[in-house]
């Protein structure tokens, strides 16, 4: 054991020093160390996928002795080539923490007591068929996660809305990527990306839209630096609001206000358009020309509803819709100079430029994060730059499993594994597969995530399970949804790892098989699906989340849905979940090939992975005959959409005049739980703090370190100054991370979403600020 | 029984002679980087004064050009 142990610490030095290295010097490689390294003691390397990010960089992971002891980048995984960043080489620490949830435990007199987890797994079924007998099919919910494995979210579907019959199923990545969704399938039909990392190795410029990739995607980041150094003429410009790594690196960091992105991406076709740069081959052969309505609300209010429709405009309307927004107009908006919207405009209109922008938190969560989705797709349309190796608009994610799981699976309110409940023929395929009667598919969506949690507050909702996320610290708003889940008709069931506010408000903790101590698969931002076999055993009677609602499934009566035995299940369910995009759009692997590969893209046809889709050299699902089919759509076109500029939802005054604006660290994997029990993660970071402009911080008499109140009109926190640290944000903001759940900064934001995504605005909100 | 991980840098055309100097010394382990003149080096030592010691030989040695930690950790500490 103290050989294990010792061996265990050492590799985690090598891991810091090599994750060090690749930080201080991007695209360096260790790979004859890693086809060396045995090490002393470790048996056996496994591939997984990383669970720390959306990338899906590819892992080796070492077990000695059953336990996973070290971490090495799998060379056989193209999205990491055998790098990894700081937290995939500490991943495995994250197993080992010694508060670890191990047991189930159930309050009883208010005080949480440990339980055998079948006694746990009985009330939960108990509470749940209760609760819907006494108050409907609605009164219960199921909230999960783009950390849920794509079974666990299978599953959870299957059973809430499949046999139980409400749409009361979410997801965390509708806080996340709701509005690259949306954004995805009013510009093309279908969700996920067209495009693939191998974008990164042939794009001559690279624009991130409001998107820190050096800390938020390292590995990638790192690959188009690698790019850069290697391939003369490669450029990234840095469109953000705020400085940090990624400007550092960057050839240019181009500074606009919070929101006005929109006129920002309007005044670039504005200029696209005038200097003639149209690809007017492409345009006339594959785009067509829509608007929407306007003004469309922010949804801060309950019961709030929207519904867009689509008009359709021509080219000329589009161009007259974009007179509004010519440079000199839109500095005035934005405080971007009219030569930089313009020199932006030059790059993107540059036959001879590949251009790939880059995105995720800051243009999904955003009040119009569907418009500004559509917007940098307008630009890559005009000048026909999609579809091709290098041109590429491509929306990254955050969670390693928010593709594969919550857009692929569907769970979210209105989805179904293929389509939506909606459609009729998408309700019966569900039905037949699932082996239920079709009226059990309520047609009408019912609550997302930020309705969901007011629901639960009103008393609509009586009954919530929450798997693999912490809503107790994300929610926007959150002492309205804390206080909602702990009023006293409520219950609550909270599967997780560790110890969590969440936990704090359950009913019954579920004690969570954690990542590889479980089998399953993510899908990744590329469309890239990874299966991972279950490596190590997971504690005491911790379970996986799917097996989890099996278990309460079959004591619900639903044997027959839920056949599969303990020790065969994640196969089956594969095969049976894969029945849904069978078809060259969506095809996935079988579980042979996936358990063989370190990950495949889909469509998968015929044996092969599909890197662009609606390009027919690349996409077997392309039938037109032509350079691009956009089948998405019904007319067969992508659509560009007039979207305007409109503000926030609060943007600072008089009374509360600085910008909020939340986010991450790169050693913390959102709200660390896990990454904060990491020693060398938890060490390098290990409290939030508020970045402030050095200007603001002399002006409020504020020294590095000092303590700062933030005041919004929802809630205030106290929190330590940082002043010139890694990211400095511009004068009248301040930022935020998210990641230590001491400092609760969602108290102070505010649950304002896009009316089309319904994904909240984490980035904007308005605050004052008092020397504490 | 300290354990240590620092990146060594070494002197212009020099990755050799120090990844060769390094491997001579006891206690220690050297990874080089196959692209980049960066050398990985963890020291395993059974106590602090040995470990201060080796430190003080690595950093005396004639083909490096900078040190710099990346992971500390001592048993005593814990
Ligand atoms: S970039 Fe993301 S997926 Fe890759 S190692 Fe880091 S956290 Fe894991």
């Amino acid at each position: 054991m103290k050989l294990d142990r010792r061996e265990f610490i050492k590799q985690a030095a090598i891991g810091s020093a090599l994750a060090t290295a690749g930080s201080l010097f991007p695209g360096i490689s260790f790979g004859s160390w890693n086809r060396l390294a045995g090490g002393p003691g470790v048996l056996a390397w496994q591939k997984t996928p990383c669970r720390f990010c959306g990338t899906g960089c590819g892992l080796l992971v070492g077990v000695s002795d059953g336990r996973a002891v070290a971490v090495k980048g799998d060379p056989n995984c193209t999205v990491n080539k055998g790098l990894c960043c700081m937290k995939g080489y500490h991943s495995v620490q994250a197993l080992y923490g010694r508060d670890r949830i191990t047991t189930a435990k159930v309050r009883k007199n208010g005080t949480l007591v440990e339980v055998p987890i079948s006694e746990a797994l009985n009330l939960v079924a108990e509470k749940l068929k209760e609760t819907r007998d006494t108050y409907g099919k609605d009164s219960v919910a199921m909230y999960g996660s783009g950390q849920w494995t794509i079974p666990d979210g299978y599953v959870a579907s299957k059973l809430f809305k499949g046999c139980l019959g409400t749409n009361n199923v979410e997801a965390n990545a509708r806080l996340c990527m709701a509005s690259a969704v949306t954004g995805f399938m009013t510009s093309f039909g279908l969700d996920e990306p067209m495009g693939c990392y191998e974008d990164i190795d042939h794009a001559d410029v690279f624009v991130t839209w409001g998107n820190n990739m050096a800390e938020m995607h390292p590995v990638l980041f790192s690959r188009m630096l690698s790019n850069r150094k290697r391939r003369a003429g490669v450029k990234i410009i840095d469109f953000a609001t705020r400085f940090t790594r990624t400007s550092q690196a960057a050839d240019k960091t181009i500074i606009f206000k919070p929101q006005t992105d929109l006129a920002v991406a309007n005044s670039i076709c504005y200029e696209i358009i005038k200097n003639n740069w149209v690809n007017d081959n492409f345009v006339n052969e594959h785009v067509s020309f829509h608007k929407g309505k306007t003004n469309i609300g922010y949804g801060t209010e309950d019961h709030f509803t929207f519904s867009d429709s689509a008009e359709t405009i021509d080219f000329e309307a589009f161009k007259l819709f974009l007179e509004d927004y010519t440079p000199e107009k839109v500095e005035k908006i934005s405080g971007v100079p009219a030569e930089e919207i313009k020199y932006l405009a030059s790059l993107y209109g540059n036959p001879s430029l590949k251009v790939t922008s880059f995105w995720c938190m800051g243009m999904n969560q955003h009040t119009r994060g569907t418009w500004i989705n559509n917007l940098v797709y307008n630009i890559h349309l005009l000048v026909g730059k999609i579809s091709t190796p290098g041109n590429s608009p491509f929306s990254l994610t955050g969670q390693p499993s928010a593709c594969g799981t919550v857009r692929e699976v569907g769970t979210l309110t209105h989805k179904l594994p293929h389509g939506v409940v909606m459609n009729e023929n998408d309700r019966q395929m569900a039905a037949e597969i699932w082996q239920v009667p079709v009226e059990n598919i309520d047609p009408k969506p019912s609550y997302h995530t930020v309705e969901m949690f007011r629901a639960l507050d009103r008393g609509d909702i009586k009954f919530m399970w929450i798997q693999v996320t912490n809503p107790m610290v994300t929610m926007p708003n959150l002492r309205r949804y804390r206080d909602g889940a702990l009023k006293d008709d409520r219950f609550v069931v909270v599967s997780d790892v560790y110890p969590t506010p969440t936990t704090d408000v359950a009913d019954v903790i579920l004690p969570a098989a954690m990542w590889i101590e479980q089998e399953g698969m993510f899908g990744n931002s590329e469309r890239r699906t990874q299966h991972f076999a279950q490596i190590v055993d997971p504690p005491g009677e911790a379970m996986s989340d799917t097996w989890q609602i099996i278990e309460v499934a079959k004591r619900l009566g639903f044997e027959k849905q839920f056949p599969w035995s303990q020790d065969n299940y994640i196969e089956p369910i594969w095969e049976e979940y894969r029945r849904f995009h069978t078809g060259p759009k969506h095809e996935m692997a079988p579980y042979t090939v996936l358990a063989e590969r370190s990950g495949v893209q889909w469509p998968f046809v015929d044996g092969r992975e599909t890197r662009w889709r609606y390009n027919p050299a690349y996409d077997p699902a392309c039938k037109n005959d032509k350079d691009f089919d956009f089948y998405g759509k019904k007319d067969n076109r992508a659509w560009i959409w007039a979207r305007p500029y409109e503000p926030a939802a609060e943007s600072p005054d008089e009374e509360y005049n600085f910008w909020l604006n939340t986010g991450r660290v790169i050693e913390h994997w959102h709200t660390g739980s896990m990454t904060r029990r990491v020693p060398v993660l938890h060490n390098a970071v290990p409290s939030s703090y508020v970045e402030i402009h050095p200007e603001d911080a002399a002006d409020l008499g504020v020294v590095n370190g000092e303590l700062v109140k933030i005041i919004s009109r929802r809630g205030e926190l106290t929190m330590p100054a940082q002043i010139n640290g890694r990211g400095v944000p511009v004068r009248g903001m301040v930022f935020v991370p998210f990641f230590d759940e001491s400092y609760l900064i969602n108290e102070v934001t505010l649950d304002a979403f896009c009316p089309i995504s319904k994904q909240p605005d984490y980035k904007k909100c308005a605050v004052r600020l008092e020397k504490a | 029984m300290p354990i240590f991980s620092y990146l060594a840098i070494p002197k212009r055309d020099a990755r050799k002679s120090l990844c060769e100097e390094l491997s001579t010394l006891e206690h220690c382990q050297v990874i080089p980087a196959d692209n980049q003149d960066v050398v990985v080096v963890v020291t395993d030592t059974p106590d602090e004064h040995t470990e201060k010691q080796l430190q003080h030989t690595i950093k005396s040695l004639p083909s490096l050009q900078s040190l710099s930690l990346a992971f500390g950790y001592n048993e005593k500490l814990e």
